[in-house]
C-alpha cells in the first residue's frame, strides 16, 4: 500500500512537472520567446548567483576550517612527522592562496562581464608575454615544492640507524601480528609453507618443519581415503587429486629447507604479539612488513607512516617515535587514547576493522614489557624435545626420497 | 497520460517523414550513422550514470548512519544484501567498486568520448561520416554488451566485484579472499575486456577520421579545441588500453589457468597455494600505466568541450589557442610517465618514487596554463549564461580546486599520510569526477539542438546546474577534512575507532548533499527526455557559433550536408572580431580582403 502511494506520488509529480513545462512552452510560443535567447534578467540573475556562490563556497571552506581544523593531521608523534607537517603547511599556504585567487578571478569575472547588448567582447586571441608569465611562475613555485618535497622524502626513506629496533608487521585477513627478534637480535626465517594454527607466521624451526610435514602427510592420507571410498563427480575427484599433488610438492619444498643446513634456531626466541605492540621512545624502529594473503597496508597516521604489505615480498618503513602514549594521553586529556595501526588497502569484508594498538614508552618500560612476553618456543620445552628431535633427523633421508 | 502520449506521437512523426526509407532496425538499432551512434552512447551512458549514482547514495547512507536500517536499501538490495535494511559489508564493497567502475569507464570514458567524439568529429571537421561506419557501430555494440554484463554482475549470488575499481590481486584473483572475487569478478573482467575492445575500435576510428577526412581548408591549426582534445584522448586510449587488456588477461590466467603472474607465497583459507614468483606490484604497474592516462582520457574531452562552450558564450576567442593545443599535448605525453604516483606506498623503490614526483608535478604547469587561459578568455568577454556556459565555468572551478590538491598527493612525502584516505577520494572526485561530468553536461546542453533538433529548457538547466555545483562541492569538499583526519577510504564504518569520532557529522553532511545532488539530476532527466519529444524546435545555429556543425540542417541526414561540404577559411574563434558587424564569423566565411586570420 505504501509503495503504491509512493508510486502514485511520483507519477503525479511527473505529470505535474510535465504540465508546468507545457504551460511554460505555450507561453514561450505566445511571446515568441526562444530558449537560446538568454534574457538580460536571466543573465543578471546567474551573474549574481556566481557572486553569491563564491561567498557561500569560501564561507563553507572557512567554516569547515574553523569547525574541523583541529581534527586535521593528528599530532605528529615521530621525528620525521614534524618535517612532513612543516612541508604540509608550506604547501597549504601556497595552494590555499592560489585556490582563493583563481576561484575569485573566475567568479568575479563571470559576474562582471555579464552580457550587455551595448558592448562587444574584447578580441584578445593571444599574448605571448602573458602566457610566458603564467608558465614561468608556476614552474618556479613547483620547482621549489619538488626540491623541498624530495628532500623530506629522502629523509623519511633513509636507511634506519644500525641499532634500530627491528619489528615485523605481519598482515593477514583481518588482523595484524607483530614480531620482535628476541634476545639474539636476529629475526628467525619464515616461509608461508610452514604456516599452521600454532605457527601463524610460518617461522622455520626443525619442529615446525616436522609438524607441517606431518600435517601435510595426514592430509594426503585423508584425501586418498576420501578418493578411494567416496563416489563423487569427476571434477571434484580431479580437484582432490590436484590437492594431493600440491601437498606432495609442498612437502618436497619444505624438506629442502632442512637440506640447506641453515641454522634455524634464531626463530626460537622471537617474540610474537597480537592486539597491541610496544615501541621504545627515541629509538629508530625498522619495520619489515609482510602479508600472507592479499595486499594490506600498514598505516600509522600519528607517525606519518604507511607502507603496503605485499604477499611474496618484504617492504620496509622506519621512524623514530618522539611522544610516549602517556604524554599523548595527558596532552589530549583522554585516558583511553592509543596510537593505532590500521589497514589502508581494501582487503576484504572486515577491512574496516583491522587494527592494532601501538604503545610508545620509555626504553626501560619497553624492555620490561618485552621480557614479560613469551618467546616463540619456551627454552624449557626446547630441552625436553631435544632427544626426540634426533630421531627425526635420522628419519629424514628415506622420507625425502619417498616424496 | 495517454493523451499526452498521443500528442507526442503526432508531433514526433512529421519530424521523421522526410528521411530516406530506412527500416526501424537500421535507423535506430544497427545504425552506422555517427549521429545516431552518438545518441546511442549518450542514452546508454545516462542509464549507467543513474545506476552508478544510486549505488553511491546507497553506500553513503551506510557511511553517514552506520548500521541503521533503511527500507530503501532492503527494497533495492533485498534480504540477502540488506537484511533488515542494513547494508551488508560485502555488498558495501561491491557497491563502491561498481560505482567507480561504471562512472570512470562507462559514463566518463564511453559516455563522454563515445557521445561527443562521434557527434562532433565528422561535423566539426567537415566529413560525411566516420572513416568506418561499421567499426563505429561495432564500438557501440561492444560498449552496450559490456554495460549489460557489468550491470548483470550486480545480480550475481556471491556479489559483484568488490576489490575496488582498481581490482588489485591477490584479492581479486582468489575466490577464497572474498566471495565476490568469484563469478562477480569474472563478469567484471569479461565486461572490461569488451569495453576495451569498444574503446579501441572507437579510438582508432577517431584518429583516422581526424587525420584523413578534414574538409578543404581545415588545417590542423584551424581545428576547434574540442577536436584536438578528442584527438589526443583517442591517442592516449589507443596507447594505454591495450596495457590494461594485458593486465586483465594475465589476471584471468592467474584466476583460471594456474599461472602466477601476480601471485606468490599465499596462504589463504587454511591452504598454502602453489604459485610462487609472481608479484602483485606487476599488476599495479600495468593497471596504472592505463590508469593514469585514463584520468586524462576522462578529463581532456571535458576540457575540449568547455573550451568551445566558453569561447562561444563569452563571444570572445579562446585565449592562447596554440598554447591550449600545446598544453593538451604536454598533458597527454606526461600522463604516460607519471603512473607511479599511485604507487608511492606499494613498496616500490623510493628513488623511483622521486622520479615520479618530478614528472607528476610537471603536469601542473600545462594544467595551470589551461586554467589561466580560460580565465583570460572570460576576462572582458560578453558572457551569455546558457546552462552549458554555467557548467563550463563550473568545470574551470572544479579543475582548479581539485587540481591543487593533486599537488599534495603528487608529493610522495605528503602522500604517505593521505594515500588511500578520503583526501584522495575528494581530490579525484573534484578534479576528474565533477570536472568531467560538468563537461559532459555542458556538451549535452550545448549540442542537444544538434543531436535532437530541439532545445532543452534553460530554466530547468539553471536549476540543475546550481543544485549540482552546490551539491557537488558539498559532497566532496568536506572529504578533504575527513581524509586529513586520517580516515581510510573503502571502510564500511568508522565506529571502531575513537580517533574518527570527529568525522561523523561531516559524513552526515556529505550524505545529505549527496542526496540533494542526486535529486537534482531528476530535473535534468526530466528535461532531457521531455525535450527530446516536446522541446522547442531548434534553429540552425542557436548559439551563434562559428564551427561547422551549425552549418548542417537541423534535420539529421546521412552525409550531414545536403550539398557540397563547406570549405574552411578561418579558425573557429573569430568572435567579436574588430571590423565585423556581427560578433561571430563562421569558419566557412572567406576572409575579406586585407583581413588577417588571427
Amino acid at each position: 500500500m505504501e509503495k503504491l502511494l509512493l508510486l502514485l506520488v511520483i507519477v503525479l509529480a511527473v505529470v505535474g512537472i510535465a504540465q508546468i513545462a507545457k504551460v511554460y512552452q505555450v507561453s514561450s510560443e505566445l511571446q515568441k520567446r526562444r530558449e537560446e535567447d538568454i534574457s538580460p534578467t536571466s543573465n543578471k540573475v546567474n551573474a549574481n548567483l556566481w557572486l553569491l556562490f563564491m561567498i557561500a563556497f569560501f564561507g563553507f571552506f572557512i567554516w569547515q576550517f574553523i569547525a574541523y581544523g583541529d581534527m586535521l593531521l593528528p599530532v605528529a608523534a615521530s621525528e620525521h612527522g614534524a618535517a612532513v607537517d612543516q612541508l604540509f603547511n608550506v604547501n597549504w599556504i601556497i595552494l590555499i592562496t592560489v585556490f582563493f585567487i583563481v576561484n575569485f578571478l573566475l567568479f568575479f569575472f563571470s559576474w562582471k562581464y555579464v552580457h550587455s547588448k551595448n558592448r562587444k567582447a574584447y578580441y584578445f586571441a593571444h599574448n605571448n608575454k602573458l602566457e610566458l608569465v603564467w608558465t614561468v611562475i608556476p614552474s618556479i613555485a613547483l620547482a621549489f615544492l619538488i626540491i623541498y618535497g624530495l628532500n623530506v622524502w629522502n629523509t623519511v626513506m633513509a636507511d634506519p640507524a644500525d641499532d634500530a629496533l627491528r619489528v615485523q608487521l605481519y598482515a593477514k585477513q583481518f588482523d595484524w601480528t607483530a614480531r620482535y627478534p628476541g634476545e639474539d637480535g636476529k629475526m628467525g626465517e619464515s616461509d608461508y609453507l610452514l604456516i599452521t594454527s600454532q605457527n601463524p607466521l610460518g617461522l622455520i624451526t626443525n619442529e615446525t618443519i616436522e609438524t607441517r610435514v606431518q600435517e601435510l602427510r595426514d592430509g594426503i592420507t585423508k584425501t586418498e581415503n576420501k578418493l578411494a571410498t567416496e563416489i563423487m563427480p569427476d571434477d571434484q575427484a580431479a580437484e582432490l587429486e590436484d590437492r594431493i599433488g600440491s601437498y606432495k610438492r609442498q612437502i618436497a619444498k619444505i624438506l629442502n629447507f632442512k637440506k640447506s643446513k641453515k641454522d634455524f634456531s634464531t626463530a626460537y626466541d622471537d617474540i610474537i604479539v597480537k592486539g597491541e605492540f610496544h615501541l621504545p621512545i627515541r629509538r629508530d624502529v625498522a619495520f619489515e612488513i609482510n602479508s600472507r594473503d592479499v595486499i594490506h597496508s600498514a598505516y600509522m597516521p600519528h607517525f606519518r607512516a604507511q607502507m603496503n604489505a605485499v604477499p611474496g615480498m618484504t617492504t620496509r618503513f622506519s621512524y623514530k617515535p618522539t611522544i610516549t602514549t602517556d604524554s599523548m594521553r595527558t596532552v589530549m586529556d583522554d585516558a583511553e587514547f592509543n596510537y593505532i595501526l590500521l589497514c589502508n588497502k581494501v582487503c576484504g569484508s572486515a577491512h574496516y576493522n583491522m587494527q592494532m594498538n601501538i604503545i610508545v614508552e620509555s626504553e626501560e618500560q619497553f624492555e620490561q614489557w618485552l621480557s614479560e612476553q613469551d618467546p616463540f618456543v619456551e627454552p624449557e620445552s626446547l630441552e625436553a624435545t631435544e632427544e626426540s628431535e634426533e630421531d627425526n633427523v635420522e628419519e629424514d633421508g628415506p622420507l625425502a626420497e619417498k616424496n | 497520460m495517454s493523451a499526452t502520449a498521443e500528442v507526442q506521437e503526432a508531433h514526433a512523426h512529421p519530424h521523421e517523414h522526410h528521411h530516406e526509407k530506412e527500416s526501424f532496425v537500421s535507423k535506430y538499432i544497427f545504425s552506422q550513422d555517427h549521429k545516431m551512434i552518438s545518441k546511442q552512447f549518450l542514452t546508454t551512458a545516462i542509464f549507467m550514470g543513474i545506476i552508478a549514482m544510486m549505488l553511491s547514495v546507497f553506500f553513503r547512507l551506510q557511511l553517514a548512519w552506520p548500521g541503521e536500517s533503511f527500507e530503501i536499501l532492503n527494497y533495492f538490495l533485498g534480504d540477502r544484501w540488506a537484511p533488515d535494511g542494513v547494508l551488508d559489508r560485502n555488498m558495501y564493497l561491491s557497491l563502491v567498486t561498481i560505482h567507480g567502475t561504471i562512472m570512470v569507464f562507462f559514463v566518463l570514458t564511453g559516455g563522454l568520448s563515445g557521445t561527443f567524439s562521434n557527434l562532433l568529429i565528422p561535423l566539426q571537421i567537415g566529413a560525411r561520416d566516420m572513416a568506418s561506419g561499421f567499426l563505429n557501430m561495432l564500438s557501440y555494440w561492444f560498449f552496450l554488451v559490456s554495460s549489460v554484463i557489468m550491470v548483470a554482475s550486480l545480480f550475481v549470488e556471491t556479489g559483484a566485484a568488490g576489490g575496488g575499481w582498481t581490482i588489485y590481486p591477490p584479492l581479486s584473483a582468489l575466490e577464497q579472499a572474498m566471495p565476490s572475487s568469484g563469478l562477480g569478478m569474472t563478469l567484471w573482467l569479461v565486461s572490461m575486456a569488451l569495453f576495451i575492445a569498444s574503446s579501441l575500435l572507437g579510438g582508432l576510428n577517431y584518429i583516422v577520421t581526424i587525420l584523413n577526412l578534414r574538409t578543404k581548408g581545415m588545417k590542423m591549426t584551424r581545428l576547434p579545441l574540442t577536436i584536438w582534445a578528442f584527438f589526443i584522448t583517442a591517442v592516449l586510449g589507443v596507447l594505454s588500453f591495450p596495457v590494461l587488456f594485458a593486465a586483465v588477461l594475465l589476471l584471468i590466467m592467474d584466476r583460471s589457468m594456474g599461472t602466477s603472474f601476480y601471485l606468490s607465497d599465499i596462504y589463504i583459507g587454511g591452504e598454502a597455494l602453489d604459485p610462487v614468483g609472481g608479484s602483485p606490484i606487476l599488476y599495479e604497474h600495468l593497471f596504472w600505466f592505463l590508469g593514469h592516462p585514463e584520468v586524462y582520457i576522462v578529463l581532456l574531452p571535458a576540457l575540449g568541450i568547455s573550451s568551445e562552450v566558453i569561447a562561444t558564450n563569452s563571444r570572445k576567442p579562446i585565449f592562447g589557442y596554440r598554447a591550449m593545443i600545446g598544453s593538451i599535448m604536454a598533458i597527454g605525453f606526461l600522463s604516460f610517465i607519471v603512473w607511479g604516483h599511485h604507487m608511492f606506498m606499494s613498496g616500490m623503490n623510493p628513488f623511483l618514487g622521486s622520479v615520479f614526483v618530478f614528472t607528476t608535478l610537471l603536469i601542473a604547469i600545462p594544467s595551470a596554463v589551461k586554467a589561466f587561459n580560460y580565465i583570460t578568455t572570460i576576462w572582458k568577454g560578453n558572457l551569455v549564461f546558457t546552462p552549458a556556459m554555467l557548467f563550463s565555468i563550473g568545470l574551470v572551478s572544479t579543475f582548479v580546486t581539485g587540481g591543487l590538491t593533486g599537488i599534495i598527493l603528487a608529493d610522495s612525502a605528503l602522500d604517505i599520510n593521505v594515500h588511500d584516505t578520503y583526501f584522495v577520494v575528494a581530490h579525484f572526485h573534484i578534479v576528474m569526477g565533477l570536472s568531467a561530468i560538468f563537461g559532459m553536461f555542458a556538451g549535452i546542453y550545448h549540442w542537444f539542438p544538434k543531436m535532437f533538433g530541439r532545445m532543452l529548457n534553460s530554466k530547468l538547466g539553471y536549476a540543475h546546474f546550481w543544485m549540482t555545483i552546490v551539491g557537488g562541492y558539498g559532497v566532496f569538499f568536506p572529504m578533504h577534512f575527513v581524509g586529513m583526519a586520517g580516515a581510510p577510504r573503502r571502510y564500511y564504518q568508522y565506529t571502531d575507532y575513537p580517533m574518527f569520532d570527529g568525522i561523523y557529522d561531516l559524513n552526515v553532511l556529505v550524505t545529505t548533499f549527496a542526496i540533494f545532488a542526486a535529486s537534482a539530476q531528476a530535473i535534468f532527466l526530466f528535461n532531457f527526455f521531455w525535450s527530446i519529444f516536446r522541446g522547442q524546435r531548434a534553429t540552425q545555429n542557436p548559439w551563434k557559433s562559428n564551427t561547422l556543425e551549425w552549418t548542417t540542417p537541423v534535420e539529421h541526414m546521412h552525409g550531414n550536408w545536403p550539398g557540397a561540404i563547406p570549405v574552411v577559411h578561418r579558425w573557429p574563434y573569430d568572435y567579436s572580431k574588430p571590423g565585423k558587424e556581427l560578433d561571430y564569423v563562421p569558419q566557412n566565411v572567406p576572409l575579406t580582403e586585407g583581413e588577417e586570420e588571427h
